[in-house]
Parts: structure tokens; sequence; C-alpha cells
């Protein structure tokens, strides 16, 4: 019995009995539901946990098969899965909130749909939920097969995946029900955020035992870049989310930050889940997977190390952009200001080590459509850092801020970078994992890859255009010297952006709802020749 | 690398590649200088932690239209926080100041105008406006994107537990005296009852704070009230005529 089998099914019934008496005494129906889900949750573990033991009849599975590891891949396998489930899911709420802004008529006056409850909802699905899990599958991926070793823990690495994903749930499902602690990307309240404590905390542990455990001399450079993920999620988490509930029985809580120092707090946290979620954790899957899939080696050493350090050094500082000309001190937002700028070096220095990679091998960008998407998503990423740094500026910001701007550059970043380098990797992990030689169809990668490239084309012109017309509308005056235009004026001339915007989004899920079909289509058929000749033979993970 | 000849800085960096808890150390020393930097002075600088005649905590029907407004996702579209610039002070009003959120749990500055600016929107229409314009935007601005909130007006309030808000944020520092919290409910009454008794009371608790005829003492309020009353305060509590913007000027 391994040692998660002894102590998590007592934990799981403490778990349940306190959930359903929460869930007798709510507030809310809301909450009860979530208490219920709970419950639910934890009998349901512990029934999988029991199944489990009886199977497999005593043995744990072994470390090694002869001399090759044996890599623990149903994890990695259930996060892929569940990564292209919530991109889509997440990137079709996007289109449905883009087109609530072009056409109001679509909240369809109900209180669950209304763009204030599904906006938190499209920017968890695709972050945390979409881009979550591709970091949770792919670093599992990637720690094993850069350390030679088989994931750490028996039931703890199932117990990450599955855990993520229900916070996922519990936070979905609680904004269509109103409950949020109304910080941009740390809405979930204090029951799913204590929650989401304990799942990270473990996937440190599972990561750095992995790592403890390697067969390799040194530590891969797409680990350092996971590690820094997962120890400075951990923190930002932890700072900005400290919540006093109202009681043990009621959803609500209050953040104990208020004000100027909550907001300092929460760019603090918000850039860098930027810098550390959306940033360091995809490139760790670009170290790995574009040396990988262009049979290079890494273009520089040395170069990953400067940039590593600097990046992760320069990230933290630069959180006051988001607030220039409020309330926070000058000094704090010049110092976020002059941080962000000097970021663009370490950002481009990442961007040069993942494109010159390619050295020696840019032909194959005409034929392999996997690797021009990687490929594509390091511009986007170039171009998405050096836009950042020239809105950080304070004369720049003083007209983009508030603005679909700011919309379109985040867009830009996570359509064309997060997206692409997250699907590549998807591309390529896929027919790995699946033992097959190669995606069911390459050509409908291509398809994928052309028809969301057009999509985020029409996204972010728009919203550039958007973006910037309506913040010189706002601060254009008359001969007389009146404010020339009402705000709804400039609501108004936004409507043709907002429709195109909406239809580069859904040219970009389009895309998506390829790959999910490419996917499907992968695992589903057979392959004639089974034996993948480069991948050892995996033992069942389950 | 040779026993005598000194490792390159590069050779250096091997302590992080061979241990990974020198390399989570690291990392989380090069991580802290930038947050501790830039997060700490701001709870004892003078100008991030001034306090300005005017600024009071919430009434408990105020709290509970906050708690709406941060329900409903509102700081997403709009923002409360007018810069010192010069179209934004003349479209919405004198530049919010620090203090004035300084009951924010959590603060409502907003990232994106889908909307206006709402830090000084109260008193800018009529209650009458407000409500009409929660039930369908489109009704008073026909080019509005706004969702309707019709349900706000169709949802009783429900204030049975508003006096554990108010102990909470007593924990984290809102001023909210005992007496406060035990009259929480009381106090709702006072503010939504045509010449309640004890209005002068919680006049008196909340200087200046708006007294309606609700019917709150027939339990006739809904969301809609609570979340007019609280949008019907917004930037009125600092009164800019007597208020010295160079006093924390160093």
């Amino acid at each position: 019995m391994s040692f998660g089998e002894m102590g998590l099914p007592p934990l799981l019934v403490g778990l349940a009995v306190l959930s359903l008496i929460i869930a007798a005494k709510a507030y809310t129906a809301a909450f009860a539901f979530h208490a219920y889900l709970f419950a639910a949750a934890s009998i349901a573990a512990i029934f999988l946990i029991y199944n489990n033991y009886t199977d497999r009849q005593g043995e744990l599975p072994p470390q090694m098969i002869g001399d090759r590891p044996n890599y623990n891949f149903g994890p990695v396998k259930f996060a892929t899965i569940a990564a292209i489930f919530w991109g889509c899911a997440g990137f079709a709420v996007g289109l449905y909130i883009a087109l609530e802004l072009a056409f109001p008529a679509l909240n369809l006056d109900l209180q669950w749909i209304n763009f204030g409850r599904l906006r938190p909802l499209h920017t968890s699905a695709v972050i945390f939920a979409f881009g979550g899990n591709v970091l949770l599958g792919t670093s599992f991926y990637v720690v094993q097969r850069t350390c030679r070793a088989r994931l750490a823990g028996y039931l703890a690495p199932w117990f990450v995946i599955l855990g993520y994903n229900f916070f996922i749930v519990i936070a979905g499902t609680g904004y269509l029900l109103g409950i949020t602690q109304g910080k941009e990307y740390a809405e979930p309240e204090w029951y799913a955020d204590s929650w989401l404590t304990i799942v990270w905390v473990t996937y440190l542990l599972v990561f750095l035992g992995t790592i403890w455990k390697r067969r390799e001399p040194h530590i891969y450079v797409a680990n350092w870049f996971y590690l820094a993920f997962i120890v400075t999620i951990a923190v930002l988490h932890l700072g900005n989310n400290p919540a006093i509930p109202v009681s043990l029985f009621s959803s609500k809580s209050y953040i104990v930050w208020s004000g100027v120092q909550d907001a300092m707090v929460q760019w603090w946290y918000g850039h860098n889940a930027v810098g550390f979620f959306l940033t360091a954790g995809f490139l760790a899957i670009m170290y790995y997977f574009i040396p990988k899939r262009a049979e290079r080696p890494v273009y520089s050493y040395r170069l990953s190390i400067v940039h590593f350090w600097a990046l992760i050094f320069l990230y933290i500082w630069a959180g006051p952009h988001h607030l220039h000309y409020t309330a926070l001190p000058d000094w704090a937002q010049t110092l976020g200001m002059t941080f962000s700028i000097m970021l663009w070096m370490p950002s481009w220095g990442g961007m040069i080590n993942g494109l010159m990679t390619l050295s020696g091998a840019w032909d194959k960008l005409r034929t392999d459509p996997v690797l021009r998407m990687l490929v594509v998503s390091v511009a986007f990423y170039g171009m998405a850092t050096f836009e950042g740094p020239l809105m950080s500026i304070k004369t720049v910001n003083a007209l983009s801020h508030y603005t679909d701007w700011g919309i379109g550059h985040v867009h830009s970043g996570s359509l064309g970078w997060v997206g692409y380098v997250s699907f590549g990797a998807i591309y390529c992990m896929v027919p790995w994992l699946w033992n097959r030689k190669e995606m069911y169809s390459l050509k409908l990668v291509n398809w994928h890859f052309w028809i969301s490239t057009i999509g985020i084309v029409f996204y972010i012109s728009a919203m550039w255009v958007a973006g910037i017309m309506q913040g010189l509308m706002w601060r254009a005056y008359t001969a007389l010297g009146f404010l020339e235009y009402s705000f709804v004026e400039t609501t108004e001339a936004m409507h043709p952006m907002y429709v195109i915007r909406a239809t580069g989004g859904a040219l970009f899920l389009c895309g998506a709802l390829i790959m999910a079909y490419n996917v499907y289509k992968t695992i589903m058929t057979p392959q004639a020749d089974s034996a993948g000749a480069s991948q050892p033979a995996l033992a069942p993970a389950e | 690398m040779s026993d005598h000849a000194k490792p390159s800085i590069w050779a250096r960096h091997k302590i992080f590649e061979t241990n990974s808890i020198i390399l989570v150390i690291g990392i989380l020393i090069m991580i802290s200088f930038g947050g501790l930097v830039e997060v700490v002075p701001l709870f004892y600088l003078k100008s991030t932690i001034e306090s300005v005649d005017g600024v009071r905590p919430y009434t408990p029907l105020e709290l509970a239209g906050f708690d709406i407004y941060v329900r409903e996702g509102c700081y997403l579209c709009h923002s409360q926080m007018i810069r010192p610039l010069r179209d934004e002070v003349e479209r919405y009003g004198h530049y919010s100041l620090a203090a004035e959120s300084m009951y924010d749990h959590p603060f409502q500055w907003g990232s994106k105008r889908n909307g206006p600016d709402l830090a000084r929107v109260g008193g800018k229409y009529s209650d009458d406006w407000q409500k009409d314009h929660l039930r369908n935007p489109r009704a008073v601005v026909p080019a509005s994107i706004m969702p309707q909130y019709d349900f706000l007006e169709r949802t009783p309030l429900d204030v049975k537990h508003i006096s554990e808000n108010l102990s909470t944020l007593a924990l984290t520092g809102v001023p909210y005296s005992k007496e406060m919290i035990e009259n929480a409910n009381a106090d709702i009454i006072a503010q939504t009852t045509a010449d309640d008794p004890h209005a002068a009371e919680f006049l008196k608790r909340y200087p200046k704070a708006i007294l309606r005829d609700l019917g709150g003492d027939k339990g006739q309020l809904t969301e809609a009230d609570a979340l007019v009353a609280y949008l019907q305060q917004l930037g009125t509590h600092v009164d800019f005529k007597i208020y010295d913007d160079k006093a924390n000027i160093r």
C-alpha cells in the first residue's frame, strides 16, 4: 500500500463530512452546491483509490523496465485531453463575450451569462484551465524525459491533475453563480484558493521529487523555467489572496488588502501571472519541444542562463505599469516602467534562443507545420514582448490604458505565443504519448495554423484600431476647447471593430476545433506499425 | 576543468544545475526584490495612507451594494480611478485620491473602460435614472452595450448576515465599531425608511449618508436599491473645495 493510499482516504472522508456539514448550513444555495461538489468529488476519489488498489493486486509499478525508466504518462494524457477540452470551451466563451460587446442583446437578460460573469470564466478557462493543463501535462512529460526517471509519487501526480481540474470546475461554476472575490485573474473565493494551495504544493513536491530521482547529472534548462513558474506562482497566489471568509458557511470573503495597497499587490500578482504562468512556464515548453522537433540543440547555453535569471529578476518589478497615473505613488510607477523596458532584453534573449535553435534546420518550416507553429509562437512572443515595454511607457500608457489596445496586446501574446506554443507541444506530444508515428493528419495541422493565424491578425488589428481610436476620441477637443465626444459616442464608433474581433475569435476557435478532431482521430486510429521506434515500451500508467 | 584553473563563471553556474534546492532558493531570492521594494513602502508612506476628511466606511446598505457590484463583475468594464489628465478631470471630475478607496476590499480601480469611469458617478444622475438604466441600459442610452440588470430589482436584498460582513471587514482594518456592527440591520432600515426614529443615530455613525424612502421597514428592499445606494455615494465623500492637494507633497 502506498503512502497516498493510506493517508488520502481518511482525509477525503474528513473533507466529505465537513463539506456535507457546510452544505447543510450554507448561507446561499450556490455555496451549498459547491459544498456538495466537494463532498461528491471526495467520495468519488475514495472510490477510485479503492478500485485502483484492488485492481493492481499489491504491486506498485516498477521504476525501471529493463534499463529504461518506466515513465508515468497517464496523468500527462489526462492533462492533454483536458487542455484541449478547456481550450475549446474557453475560446468559445471568449467568442461569446466578444459578440456580447458587439451585440448586447446576446446577454439574453440572464444573470448567469452576463458579460461581467462570463468574462472571468473566459480568462480563467483559457489561462488556468487550458494553459494550466498544458503546463501540468508538459511539465510532467518533460521532467520525466529530461531526468530519465519515473514521475515521483504514486497517487500524487493524479492528485495534482485531478485536483487542479476540480479547482477549475469550482472556479468556473462559481463565476456563473456570482461567486467571486473580484480580483482580476484571481477571482476564485477562499475555499477554492485554499484547495489550489494544497494541489500546488503537491505539484511542487512531485516535480522536485522527480528531479531528485534523476539519472542525469544536470537539471535541464526547461526544468529551471518550470521550477521558476511553480515556485513563483505559489508565492504570488499566497501574497495576493489572503482573505477572511465572512463565515465558514459563506462563500463570501474579504481580501485583507484594500485600496492602493491592494492595487499594487493585485498587479504584482497579475503581471507576474503573465510573467511566470504565461511566460516562464511556456518558455520551458519552448526549450524542450523546439529543439526536439527541430532535432537541433538549443542555440546558446549561456544565453539561456543569462536570460533565465534576468527574466525572473526583472519581471517581478513590472506590475506598476498597470497603474500609471493612478493614486499609486509616482516612484512606483516609474520603477514599473523602467523595469518593463529593461525586460525587453531578457524577453528577446529567450526569443533569439528559441528561433536560432532552428539554425541549420530552417528548411523544416516548409515541410513541418508543427514546427512552424512552434516557431511562429516564438515570433509572436517577440512581438508581444516588444509591444509590452512600449505600452509601459507612461505617455503611451496614458493613451492605451483602459482601451482595447490592452486587450489586443494580451491576445497577441496569448493567442500567438501561449496558444501556438501549446498547440505545437500538443501536436508533438500526442503521437509520443499514444505511440503513433505522427498526427493523424499534418494537412489538418496546416489548416489549423493558417485559419488561426488569419484569426489572430483580424483580432489584434481590430483591437489596435479600436483601442487607439477610442483613446484619441476620449482626449479629443473641439476648437472651442470642449471635449468633442461623449463616452457613448466612442462606444458606438467601436462596433465595427468589435465585429471584426469576434470574426477573428471565431476563426481561432475553428482552428482549435480542427485540432481537437485531429487529436481524436490520432488517438482512435490504430497504427499499422505500432512500435514507435524511438519510444521505450510503456507500462500502463493507470 | 582542471583543479588549478579558476572555474569560469559559466562553470560556477553548475551549482544551480545540479542542486534543485539551491536553484529554488536562487529563484526565491531573485523574485523577492521587486515585490518587497514596491509593496512594502505603501504601508507606511504618507501619500498612500493619508486620511482625508470625509472618507468614511460604507453604510451597511452601501456595503451590500458594493458586494453586488463585485459579484456582477462591474469592475471589468468600469474603472473607479480618474487619472490626473486634462480630459479625464473634465469628463469625470477631480482625479482620484488613494484615500478614496482605502475601505475597498478589494480595490475597484479597474483596468478597462467598456463603459465610463464611475469614481464620481454619485449624484450625477437621479435614483430613478439609475434604476431605469440598470433595468435596461438602452432605454436611457440607446447605444449602450451594457447588459441588462433587471433581475436585481426582482431579487429581494438578502442582508440576514450583513453584520458578519461588517465584522469581517473590521478585522481587516475598516473602522467599523462594535456599535456599527450591532446596529447593521437597524441601520439598513434607518437608511431606507421615511422618518425612521433611528435616522439621527445612523447619520452620526455614517455622516452625510443619503437617506431614502424605499420601504425598508416593510422588507421591500431589492438588490437594485442597494446597488443604487452604493453608486450614488461614489466619489462624494471628499469635499474638494476644502481638500488641500499640496498637503502630502514632500
